[in-house]
């Protein structure tokens, strides 16, 4: 089975954060850093992301262009939501256009708290998502074996 | 055909993606390097690439993996018929021929960005054709044959006749291979400003595709400096081989010490290295 973890591309996404997190994970890129020593890469674009990362909670403007973003990946993904904004809402929860953390509208994986999250923290939130990247690979090959195995079963029998 | 040609043409449709893939690796961690960055492991682009085939496959266009594998299969052509010493004036034909399928496999989509992408890809091909084909005129006038294995078999290295041409053709190789400050239609690094330009319509199997291809043309074109260098003594292939080199790192290091210019800069700055230094080139050895 491939081995996938170690490429894994990012599409990073504000959603209505205070750009504190965003700085945060740019940060991640830097030679301090470098994220890029586990193969991770910022790609802008849907089609060749692995993993959505989120930042700021989700209002109604934002909340379709989300929904598209999370559709338009190709399987397997995760989503990482990076600071508390993204994951619950934080300090603008109970404000009228807010809906609510990332969860409110797709489904969200690692939850990575902070505000803002730190470097480290996001890393650690990108590891962790990476190995449920490889997981989803691996369980969908499990699926794909058992309907063929199932279908073989039923032609024999 | 004799055996070392078969041998050769064999061993670029095998090896050169392995070959393309390392130099690739090698970009990265160079570039990582020269930004004071640990950067990525070295077979990272490979990683990559059997990622990206074992991803879900998306597509905007259900024409656009025709385009694609056509231009995957010109460009092995290109390679194969380099490598097998034919005509050099018919590698670059087909070459860009291939390059056109890339353009098309871009437009197919109709998506904005890449659209766009695939426009610009026209405008670099516009920038590089004049250089490319000075290339074969020079080989022509330096050594009386467009044949490669001639030239390489020949006494002198053809350097020595075409110094202009060589310089006009480093530089549009930084187009060729996507370097900055060429990277117009698509870019290897993380952003630009239309997305991936080219390849932003291009997910999991199409982009790895892509990408293989992309390492195929590499050696081909580093294939043509080498023929710069090499001639009928066989340590030639050492200096061709060092040469090679020398001109990965070069475009490395103009990769990363330059910032992306606009399109009528790039088309002015190219026509105007390869007017300046192959033409004066060309009229020497039309004197001579």
């Amino acid at each position: 089975m491939a081995n996938i973890k170690r490429s894994p591309w990012l599409l990073h996404y504000d959603g209505s954060s205070c750009n504190g997190c965003d700085i945060e994970v740019l940060a991640c890129l830097t030679p301090v850093y470098d994220a890029e020593r586990f193969g991770i890469m910022n790609t802008g674009d849907p089609m060749q992301a692995d993993i959505l990362l989120i930042t700021g909670g989700i209002n109604a403007q934002n909340q379709p262009t989300v929904r598209q973003l999370y559709e338009q990946m190709p399987r397997p993904k995760v989503v990482v939501a990076v600071g508390v904004c993204a994951c619950t809402g934080g300090v603008f929860k109970d404000c009228y256009n807010i809906l609510g953390g990332a969860d409110t509208t797709i489904p969200v994986d690692i939850y990575v708290p902070g505000c803002a999250a730190r470097p480290q923290a996001i890393i650690d939130g990108i590891i962790q998502a990476v190995d449920l990247f490889q997981k989803r690979l691996d369980e969908h090959h499990e699926k794909k074996k058992q309907k063929k195995s199932g279908n073989e079963v039923k032609a024999n029998g | 055909m004799s055996t070392t040609k078969i041998i050769l043409v064999i061993c670029y449709i095998l090896f050169a993606p392995l070959i393309g893939g390392l130099l690739d690796g090698f970009d990265r961690k160079i570039s990582a390097k020269m930004q004071r960055r640990v950067g990525p492991p070295l077979l990272q682009p490979f990683y990559d690439v059997i990622k990206l085939f074992s991803k879900q496959v998306i597509f905007v266009s259900r024409y656009q993996i025709f385009f694609l594998l056509s231009y995957t299969v010109l460009i092995i052509l290109t390679g194969v018929m380099f490598f097998a010493g034919t005509d050099i004036l018919m590698c670059f034909f087909v070459m860009s021929t291939g390059a056109t399928f890339l353009y098309f496999a871009g437009m197919v989509t109709s998506t904005p960005y890449s659209t766009m992408g695939a426009n610009r890809e026209l405008l670099q091909m516009m920038a590089y054709e004049p250089a490319v084909l000075l290339t074969c005129v020079g080989f022509y006038l330096a050594e009386g044959t467009f044949n490669v294995g001639q030239i390489a078999s020949s006494n002198v290295s053809a350097i020595l006749y075409l110094p202009g041409f060589f310089i006009a053709f480093i530089f549009i190789l930084t187009i060729k291979m996507r370097k900055s400050p060429f990277d117009l239609s698509t870019s290897h690094h993380m952003h630009q400003e239309l997305v991936k330009g080219l390849t932003t319509e291009m997910g999991a199997r199409n982009l790895a595709i892509f990408q293989v291809t992309e390492w195929y043309e590499n050696v081909f074109l580093l294939g043509v400096v080498g023929l710069y260098i090499i001639n009928c003594n066989p340590y030639s292939l050492i200096a061709a081989v060092l040469v090679v080199f020398a001109t990965y790192f070069l475009e490395i290091l103009i990769d990363n010490t330059s910032a992306r210019v606009k399109w009528d800069t790039m088309l002015k700055v190219s026509w105007g290295v390869t007017l300046f230094t192959a033409g004066i080139n060309l009229i020497i050895l039309m004197i001579i």
